[in-house]
């Protein structure tokens, strides 16, 4: 809101591989479908080369609606289910103030205030929880 | 006044990238209009719920964005309006976690916790229009509870 708002990109969401991690930096307005093509390839990404954390930096997203916070929360979801930890980084203030109030706490993600921090988390050498061994849905 | 020409504006809902320039504008009005940064993130938030239930819902429509005044504040508002199936139950689809697709349904409940007023004008079978405003700084009244 500073600056000039970028135009709206459609396409494809470039995703970084930095050792065991995969990153993806979020900038400007993303169509829907934009999101939910990252979605995807991030999981085939993830099963396709075994990493083991996805840090996802949003320092420059506006705005995250509900829409946008549903992809980010099925990306910790899928990652989690092959075995990847997810941390979303840099969320702005503003950002965090309107998803309470919108309702949308999203308990399931694993949050940086910055990637350094984000990519601190995700490279410690703690156990992935509930993706180290065999798993057994409860019915 | 000067301020008019970029706040006012007639936009159709039509597909996800109308979702962006919806986003766009009203991101532009509210920063002419002297939001601050929370209150201009809210306010784009709320705009892209509605927006994304005018096309998901309502099978697409428009939004309209106005400069408003009231005894010295200015305020945007904006109404997002479609000729879609319209809401049999209003209360129920204002409850938070309400949904009658895939999704969260906090986006009409959220949006209204989000902006100083809010009404909703729907007829079944014959559309939805939803009307929110914010004023800047010093609403002038308070704000009611969802
Ligand atoms: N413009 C509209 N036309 C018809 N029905 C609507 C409209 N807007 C909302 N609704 C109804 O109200 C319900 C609640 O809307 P809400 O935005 O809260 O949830 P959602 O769109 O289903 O999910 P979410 O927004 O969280 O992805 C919708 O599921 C839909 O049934
Ligand atoms: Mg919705």
């Amino acid at each position: 809101m500073s600056d000039a708002s970028p135009r709206p990109v459609p396409g494809q969401v470039p995703v970084l591989r930095l050792g065991d991690v995969l990153l993806v930096t979020l900038q400007g307005d993303l169509h829907d479908s934009t999101a939910q093509q990252l979605q995807q390839d991030l999981a085939e990404t993830i099963s396709r080369t075994g990493v083991r954390g996805v840090l996802i930096d949003i320092s420059g997203v506006e705005i995250v609606d509900s829409f946008l916070g549903r992809v980010l929360a099925e990306i910790a979801a899928q990652a989690k289910l092959l075995a990847a930890r997810t941390v979303v980084a840099g969320m702005r203030p503003a950002v965090a103030i309107t998803l309470v109030e919108l309702g949308l706490t999203l308990p399931g993600l694993s949050t940086a205030l910055s990637t350094e921090a984000g990519m601190r988390l995700l490279t410690q050498h703690s156990p992935v929880p509930g993706a180290g061994g065999p798993r057994q849905e409860s019915p | 006044m000067h301020t008019a020409a970029g706040v006012e504006a007639c936009l159709p809902i039509r597909s996800d990238m109308d979702l962006v320039w919806v986003r766009q504008h009203v991101r532009q009005a509210a920063a002419l209009l002297g939001f601050g940064l929370v209150e201009q993130t809210k306010l784009i938030t709320a705009a892209s719920e509605l927006a994304r239930n005018t096309l998901v819902h309502g099978g697409g429509g428009q939004m309209e964005a106005t400069r408003v005044s009231s005894g010295g504040a200015q305020g945007l508002r904006l109404s997002f309006s479609d000729e879609g199936p319209g809401i049999a139950d209003l209360d129920l689809a204002l409850s938070d976690g309400y949904t009658s697709g895939g999704g969260l349904g906090m986006g009409l409940s959220g949006a209204r916790r989000l902006v100083h007023e809010f009404d909703i004008d729907s007829t079944p079978g014959a559309g939805t229009t939803v009307r929110v405003t914010c004023w800047v700084a010093q609403p002038p009244r308070p704000r009611e509870e969802a």
